[in-house]
């Protein structure tokens, strides 16, 4: 029991990265236009 | 789109060859790549920036055919530090990835922009440059150059605050997905260790770490639901969100008590899983909702206009309509509308009055005439002084009436809060008596009993009703905007479906709404007739040039204003400017072609039945619904179009009172009508009606006391909205028998106390996934057939 001890915290603590780092996402826009940025990583920007 | 699988009148016609630009048929000479003198413009734009591979990253679709632009945007550049504007543009046409990158690159090579970005999901293009506010309009031109069509757009509007919204939803939903995700995953740990594998410290450790993550989360992602649920309660009022409200409290409350004293089970994993569903049901609601409000901010912002202010110097300035004040002199063009209200001081002409009457035909207009904002000028430039303007215009009173008939309407239950209602009371009595039943004469402590209670409360939560019905309309409201239809109203679906009989208004209703060529002339003289057309931008003028759209445009014609055109010694115009003394009285607009050495030919314009105005009437009869017409046009108009499309109650000369009077007449006598119309006068009798419906050509006003909105020339979206909520209704009524029969089932295990947070979890998500499925058949294409 004692790997409980470093994986449930190990699990959280990933877990609540990933949460961090889709709020941050939130709130930097970039969920403002989904339909747009699925096509803008196509562009080349050297034309 | 409409749907084409429904009364398919005419197939797209196969071009032999296609334009480059837009992909409309070229009719011209052989050697000819465009369509129009537009298009080979655009593509000579697009080329010369050297942005030719656009045309490659269309694959598929096409550019469209560039439109004029008639708008001041200068008007609406704001200021932002010194020397530089911006600007928001609501960009129609802007389909594509490839729109997008059009856009952006070309204003990019301007070197006097600072930024431009486009947002394909919302169509907004957003601007800074450095310079004048002029700027705005060489910028507007080049993308309507291009074959889009630019919208001025203020984000500063109430849509903030909706986006708002959305994004705390969003947040919510993502905190709660997280908790539940980790919570779920210890508590899976603690049911497989309930065959004694697991020991009780651990146990207890779990549950802690449980409430660690879960307690957070729902006094952070709840927010939405508690705020919602004291809001009723504080109105004295209950709705949906009061029972979750205190079935999550209360679960998680005894759940900290059961893990304070080490118990076997917490219910912490149900609480936040039912919040997370909860909470998509809600986002998805409210995303499709958003969609909905902002087609509808579009096609409002494509109509809104700019005026021309004659300054004291003589000199004219652009001015927004809401920037008029009472005393400044207007100057409205050829098929421009009014601002504000006002007194004509120059000029004779005639006017649209539409919008605000109904009436069809031409008013005149001359030096004293008193005009009302929203009045389309059909002729010669008018001067107006304005008398009142803004809030002060005709135009807004009409508003402000309907705003007050609107609110009564608004007072209609959503199903899901009228079963809340019954159904709340009933959940929290069952819990109360198990909890006495169980302490009284079980004789158990009372901790154990409320364990039970809570249990009964949790399995009960009214999953069903908060996300199956918000499915059901995500589901119907995604199908109908993809055949045009607009949803405004978070009710418009349960009310249509109630519907049993269709009130429909005549002009721009069942019919286009625009003068359609009536007279049968010879191809040669229209193709004349339409070529000298094509440098004005009257109406009737662009009525002929949509007779004849291949022919092609004049070079040295001449615009006499307010009376017509000359090209040599060929006149198209009045009849006085053609040299015609006795004016024809059939009632028609009409318009004259004066050639030396023929006899003048006259063209009269009518306003024409939509392609399939027959078709949808008919097929609303075989939907069992009676259908009539009420128009405050003349009798004699209203019967034609009565007998074009064999309705057969007709009312012609019917005042806004007069209309609101047959709705209130025929509600008292047990009907549910849904009101179809696009004038201001119509606006009192929408608001009025059990549902209401307005084409996307309509104004404001109206398009703001209308249910829904539907798109294009045809009636057909009307025919399949009905049957779409229809559906919708069965469906939401499944969905809640489905529930209720989950809950009979339930509950007496629920009651018993044989519900652990195991059994709980996968009723509520098995019940969750059932309703789900089951609203998910409603966006099935096969459906619109039942209609033919």
């Amino acid at each position: 029991m004692d790997s409980l001890l470093v994986l449930v915290p190990a699990a959280l603590v990933l877990g609540l990265l990933f949460l961090a780092a889709f709020l941050w996402a939130l709130r930097h826009g970039q969920f403002d236009d989904p339909d747009g940025s699925a096509g803008r990583i196509l562009f080349d920007d050297d034309d | 789109m409409t749907d084409a699988a429904l009364v398919d009148l005419s197939g797209p016609k196969k071009a032999e060859r296609a334009c480059v630009h837009c992909g409309e048929p070229v009719r011209g000479p052989r050697q000819d790549r465009f369509c129009c003198a537009g298009c080979a413009q655009a593509y000579s734009i697009i080329g010369s920036a050297g942005l030719g591979s656009f045309y490659a990253r269309l694959q598929d679709a096409h550019a469209r055919q560039p439109v004029p632009i008639t708008l001041d945007y200068s008007a609406f550049a704001r200021p932002v530090g010194e020397d530089r504007f911006a600007l928001e543009l609501l960009i129609d046409g802007l389909d594509c990835a490839a729109c997008v990158w059009l856009i952006e690159s070309l204003l990019a090579r301007n070197s006097f922009v600072i930024a431009a970005r486009a947002n394909l999901s919302t169509k907004r293009l957003a601007l800074k440059w450095r310079g004048e506010s002029s700027k705005a309009n060489d910028l507007a031109e080049l993308i309507a150059a291009l074959g889009f069509r630019p919208a001025p757009y203020s984000s500063l509007s109430a849509n903030a605050r909706e986006d708002r919204d959305a994004r705390e939803l969003l947040r919510c939903l993502a905190v709660a997905g997280f908790a539940a995700a980790n919570v779920m995953l210890l508590s899976v740990a603690v049911w497989s260790g309930h065959d004694g594998s697991m020991g009780d410290a651990t146990r207890t450790l779990f549950h802690w770490l449980s409430a660690a993550i879960a307690l957070p989360a729902v006094a952070y992602a709840g927010q939405p639901f508690f705020r919602s649920a004291f809001a009723a309660l504080r109105a004295g009022r209950s709705n949906i969100d009061v029972p979750i409200s205190i079935g999550v409290t209360l679960a998680c409350v005894v759940s900290l008590h059961e893990t304070s004293v080490g118990a076997e089970h917490a219910y912490f994993d149900s609480a936040i899983t039912l919040l997370f569903f909860l909470l998509v049901g809600r986002y998805l609601d409210k995303r499709a909702r958003g969609r909905a409000r902002r087609g509808v901010e579009a096609l409002l912002a494509l109509s809104s206009a700019s005026a021309h202010v004659v300054r004291s110097d003589g000199t004219i300035e652009a001015r927004r309509t809401d920037h008029l004040r009472p005393g400044d002199l207007m100057l409205v063009a050829a098929g421009e509308r009014l601002g504000a209200d006002g007194t004509v001081v120059m000029g004779a002409s005639s006017l649209d009055t539409s919008l605000i009457s109904g009436e069809s035909l031409p008013v005149p207009a001359a030096a004293g005439t008193r005009v009302a904002a929203g009045m389309i000028n059909l002729g010669a430039p008018l001067r107006v002084q304005v008398t009142a303007a803004g809030e002060h215009t005709v135009l807004s009173e009409i508003v402000r009436l309907v705003e007050a008939a609107e609110h009564g309407r608004s007072k209609f239950d959503a199903i899901a809060d009228r079963v809340a209602r019954a159904y709340a009371p009933v959940v929290h009595l069952t819990a109360l008596l198990t909890f006495i039943g169980w302490e009284a004469l079980g004789g158990l402590a009372w901790d154990r009993a409320l364990v039970i209670a809570t249990a009964v409360l949790i399995v009960t939560c009214p999953c069903a009703l908060a996300l199956a019905v918000p499915v059901v309309q995500v589901v119907a409201s995604t199908r109908l905007m993809r055949s045009g239809v607009l949803l405004l109203s978070p009710t418009a679906l349960e009310r249509l479906a109630g519907i049993d009989h269709v009130v429909l208004d005549k002009t721009g209703t069942l019919t286009l709404g625009r003068p359609e060529l009536a007279t049968t002339v010879d191809p040669e003289v229209l193709a004349i007739a339409a070529g000298m057309a094509a440098s004005s931008r009257h109406p009737l003028a662009r009525s002929l040039i949509r007779a004849a759209p291949d022919a092609p445009a004049f070079e040295g014609v001449v615009e006499c204003s307010g009376e017509g055109l000359q090209m040599g010694g060929i006149r198209l115009g009045s009849a006085g400017f053609c040299g015609i003394s006795e004016p024809s009285s059939d009632g028609h607009a009409e318009l004259w072609l004066a050639r030396p050495g023929h006899p003048p030919v006259r063209f009269a314009f009518a306003d024409r039945l939509r392609p399939d105005a027959h078709q949808a009437v008919s097929a609303l009869r075989r939907l069992g619904l009676g259908v009539e017409l009420l128009s405050g046009d003349r009798p004699e108009a209203v019967a034609v179009a009565a007998v074009e499309a064999r309705i057969l109650p007709w009312r012609g000369g019917a005042t806004p009172s007069f209309k609101v009077a047959r709705l209130q007449e025929l509600a008292k006598a047990g009907r549910k009508v849904l009101m179809v119309g696009d004038g201001l006068n119509d606006a009192p009798a929408l608001a009025a009606a059990h549902a209401s419906m307005s084409p996307s050509a309509a104004s404001e006003a109206t398009q703001n006391a209308a249910d829904a909105v539907f798109q294009g020339d045809r009636l057909q979206p009307l025919v399949e909205t009905l049957i779409v909520a229809r559906r919708a209704g069965r469906l939401v009524r499944q969905n809640l028998a489905l529930a209720l029969l989950y809950n009979l089932s339930a509950v007496p295990l629920a009651i018993a106390g044989a519900v652990t947070p195991l059994i709980a979890a996968i009723a509520m998500s098995s019940s969750s996934l059932l309703v789900i499925a089951n609203a998910l058949r409603l966006g099935r294409r096969s459906l619109g057939r039942e209609a033919v």
